[in-house]
């Protein structure tokens, strides 16, 4: 099919998707006029009832935990996915790019972004424990808290090279993490199942609103799916960057 | 009644389209895939916005007020994952295409590799 041919029957189906979309649109509730019960309902009981002063976390590690659950191995499949993609293949081997390109300078990183990005490690990593620690009180939590700490491992290849990222966060150091955050949620839900008889219940001293030892399993479930997101982001990044290392040893058609 | 939140949410999904059937470069095409996604976001956070209500955090309000719906806010968050995933996955088949078939351009992959 020619792009032009393409194009037209595109924006003829488009236009037909666009116009049902907003006949759709028009029959949800006015913006601003949400009444969901079950929204409401946890806006009052989350507080009192799990000392979570964060409502969203309180949804996504304690009142709907095992929609969480589900969302941790979605994470948990692309990883591996994205892993088994990025493999060595037949004909590959790994070796420092330099020499790939002979005739062409690759200019060096300049000292202002190896000196700034050493300087944000150290407080990326710290906001990034911040925003997990304090996950059942403030905005943030495991997913948010670990992508920032992932991030802090991408600085450190943004102020060096590969090499000395994976120095940094050796690749048996990251898989630990990630499998260890995964195995930790899963653990805790049984611990629910063990201890209070239903799977995924929070079954820790729920504790004060606003104290930071609080609200059960939930600062735990953070705990463990930060780890697990940390692990997974930076795996990603260090297998998306070990492709900068790669070399194809011959054309394979 | 104001829609435009929602008129905004089907134009993203149009563009997005838009963009991946007229796509000439695979990393291009995963940015659309990623505009569509996002209209995903904006539409689940207008169902659940309430007017003149605070975000559904308590840590610094007296009492019980009024809140957005925070479960639609959850789902947004599993939805943030779910298209950084499918990204993530999307590049890597993008970097083995660009390795079997030396082009990124959709129009070129076929088997014995680009037309020269």
């Amino acid at each position: 099919m020619s792009p032009r041919l393409r194009l037209r029957v595109f924006l003829v189906a488009g236009s037909g998707l666009f116009g049902l979309l907003i006949w759709g649109f028009a029959g949800l509730p006015d913006f601003g006029h949400f009444h969901g019960v079950y929204g409401q309902l946890l806006n009052r009981a989350s507080t009192p009832e799990r000392a979570t002063t964060d409502v969203i976390t309180a949804v996504n590690f304690d009142y709907r935990g095992f929609d969480t659950l589900g969302e941790e191995f979605i994470l948990f499949a692309a990883v591996i996915g994205v892993t088994s993609l990025l493999r060595t293949l037949r004909g590959e081997r790994v070796d420092t790019p330099d020499d790939d390109a002979p005739g062409r300078q690759v200019p060096e990183t300049s000292l202002a972004v190896r000196v700034t990005g050493l300087l944000l490690v150290g407080p990326t990593v710290l906001v990034g424990l911040y925003v997990v620690v304090h996950g059942h009180q403030t905005p943030g939590g495991g997913f948010q808290g670990g992508v920032i700490l992932a991030t802090g491992l991408l600085l450190t290849y943004l102020s060096a090279d590969y090499l000395t990222m994976r120095r940094v966060g050796p690749t048996a150091l990251i898989e630990a993490g990630e499998a260890a955050g995964t195995a930790g949620f899963v653990l805790i839900a049984l611990g629910g199942l063990i201890f209070a008889g239903t799977f995924f219940e929070n079954f820790l001293h729920i504790g004060t609103a606003g104290q930071l030892l609080s609200a059960g399993t939930i600062p735990l479930s953070n705990f463990a799916v930060g780890l697990a997101v940390t692990g997974g982001f930076a795996f990603m990044l260090s297998e998306f960057l070990q492709q900068t290392l790669v070399k194809r040893r011959r054309q394979v058609r | 009644m104001s829609i435009l939140p929602y008129i905004v949410a089907a134009w993203l999904v149009f563009v997005g389209l838009y963009g991946i059937v007229t796509s000439r470069n695979l990393l291009h095409l995963v940015v659309c895939l990623a505009v569509m996604q996002s209209s995903s976001y904006l539409l689940l956070l207008s169902i659940g916005y309430v007017k003149d209500a605070s975000a559904p955090m308590f840590s610094d309000l007296p009492g019980p007020t009024r809140a957005v719906d925070p479960v639609v806010q959850a789902l947004t968050l599993t939805d943030v994952v779910v298209g950084t995933t499918v990204t993530a996955l999307l590049l890597a088949l993008a970097v083995q295409a660009h390795k079997r078939y030396g082009t990124l351009d959709p129009e070129q992959l076929r088997p014995g590799g680009p037309e020269h």
